[in-house]
C-alpha cells in the first residue's frame, strides 16, 4: 500500500462531516416523519430511535411502518427492508477503489453509514481524483446523528403535529437527488443510458411501486445500455 | 420507554436485511471479481441510479415537485451549491403548495 495516498484520515473524516451539513436540511424533515410514524404505530420513543440507529435507512422504515401491526411483522419487515434496500448493494462497489484499501472497522463501519447522499458525495469526489475514505464515514456518521436524533424528535412531535403527505417539507429529500444529478452529468456520453433508465424506471415503478426493483432494474438497464454502446463505438471498455 | 420482543425482532431483523444490501453487494463484488464489462457498467452506476429515483417520483408527483425540481437543477447549475439548491427547490415548491 502506498504511504503517500491516505485511506482513511481524521481530516478527510472531519472534511466528510463539514460536507454533509447541507444535506442535513434534508435528512431532518424526513427523520421527523419516520419519528411521528413511528409514534402513530405505537412505537415507543425507544423503539423508534433503535430502529433508525440500526436499520439507518429511511424509505424502507417507512416502508415497513406502513404495514405494521400486532404483533410486529418481523418477517415482512425484514423482506419490506431488504427490497428497498438492493439499490443499496450496487452502490458499494462503485466504491471500490476507496473501501478495497480499507479493513475491520473501517471498511465495514463506512459501509454501515453508506446511504444515498453521502454515497453520492464520495462518488463525486472519487471521480474527481480524491483518495481518502475517511469522507464517506465522516459524512455518514454525522448523517446517522442527525437520522437517530430526528426520529427521537418526530415521535416526541407526532402526538402535537402531523405535516399533511403532500407538504412541501418532503420535497427536500427530492431536492437533494436532484441536485445530485445535476453534478452527475458527466456530458452526451450519460444522455442514452439516462433516457433508457428514466423509462425502465418510470415503467417498472407502475408495477412495483413500494419497492426499489425499479430503481435497481432502470440503473441496470441504463449502465448496461450505456457500455453496450461504448463497446460497438470503441471496441473498449467504458467510462 | 418499552420495549416489545416482537417489536425487537422486527427491528433486528430490518437491521440484518438493510446490512446485508449495504455490505453484500460490495463484499460480492470484491470476492467475485466480475468480467470487465460488469466492471465497466459501475461508472454509469451512480448517474442512473439517481434518475431512475428521480424520474419515476416526478412522473407520480404535480406542479408543486416539478416546480421544485426545476428550481432545484437551475439552482445547482448557477451556483454549484447543494445547499442553496436544497433551498431553492424547496421554497419554490412551498410557493406553489401556498398557492394552491
Amino acid at each position: 500500500m502506498s504511504r503517500t495516498r491516505p485511506r482513511f484520515s481524521r481530516a478527510a473524516v472531519l472534511e466528510g462531516m463539514r460536507a454533509s451539513v447541507p444535506v442535513q436540511a434534508a435528512v431532518v424533515p424526513f427523520a421527523l416523519v419516520c419519528g411521528i410514524v413511528s409514534q402513530g404505530q405505537g412505537l415507543s420513543v425507544l423503539e423508534a430511535m433503535l430502529m433508525s440507529a440500526l436499520c439507518y435507512a429511511g424509505s424502507a422504515q417507512l416502508l415497513a411502518l406502513s404495514h405494521w401491526g400486532h404483533p410486529a411483522p418481523v418477517l415482512a419487515a425484514a423482506l419490506a427492508a431488504f427490497v428497498v434496500n438492493l439499490r443499496l448493494a450496487l452502490m458499494g462497489p462503485v466504491l471500490g477503489p476507496w473501501l478495497d484499501r480499507l479493513r475491520g472497522w473501517r471498511l465495514w463501519g463506512s459501509l454501515f453509514v453508506m446511504a444515498d447522499q453521502n454515497w453520492a458525495m464520495s462518488v463525486t469526489q472519487m471521480q474527481a481524483g480524491r483518495w481518502d475514505a475517511g469522507f464517506l464515514f465522516g459524512s455518514g456518521v454525522l448523517m446517522w446523528v442527525v437520522w437517530v436524533l430526528g426520529t427521537g424528535a418526530g415521535h416526541l412531535l407526532g402526538a402535537t403535529m402531523r405535516p399533511a403527505p403532500g407538504h412541501p417539507l418532503f420535497f427536500s429529500a427530492l431536492a437533494v437527488f436532484v441536485a445530485v444529478l445535476v453534478v452527475m452529468w458527466r456530458g452526451r456520453g450519460d444522455l442514452v443510458p439516462w433516457v433508457v433508465a428514466a423509462g425502465v424506471a418510470a415503467g417498472l415503478a407502475r408495477v412495483m411501486p413500494g419497492t426499489s426493483w425499479y430503481i435497481v432494474g432502470g440503473a441496470l438497464a441504463g449502465s448496461a445500455v450505456g457500455v453496450w454502446r461504448d463497446q460497438r463505438r470503441h471496441g473498449g471498455t467504458g467510462a | 420507554m418499552t420495549l416489545d420482543p416482537w417489536v425487537l425482532a422486527a427491528i433486528g431483523a430490518m437491521a440484518l436485511a438493510t446490512y446485508l444490501t449495504r455490505a453484500g453487494g460490495y463484499w460480492l463484488f470484491r470476492v467475485v471479481r466480475p468480467p470487465p464489462l460488469v466492471r465497466a457498467m459501475l461508472g454509469y452506476i451512480p448517474g442512473t441510479l439517481f434518475v431512475s429515483y428521480v424520474v419515476p417520483a416526478l412522473a407520480a408527483g404535480g406542479v408543486q415537485e416539478w416546480a421544485g425540481a426545476a428550481a432545484t437543477a437551475a439552482t445547482m447549475l448557477a451556483t454549484r451549491n447543494l445547499a442553496l439548491a436544497i433551498l431553492g427547490g424547496t421554497s419554490a415548491a412551498a410557493a406553489v403548495w401556498a398557492l394552491s
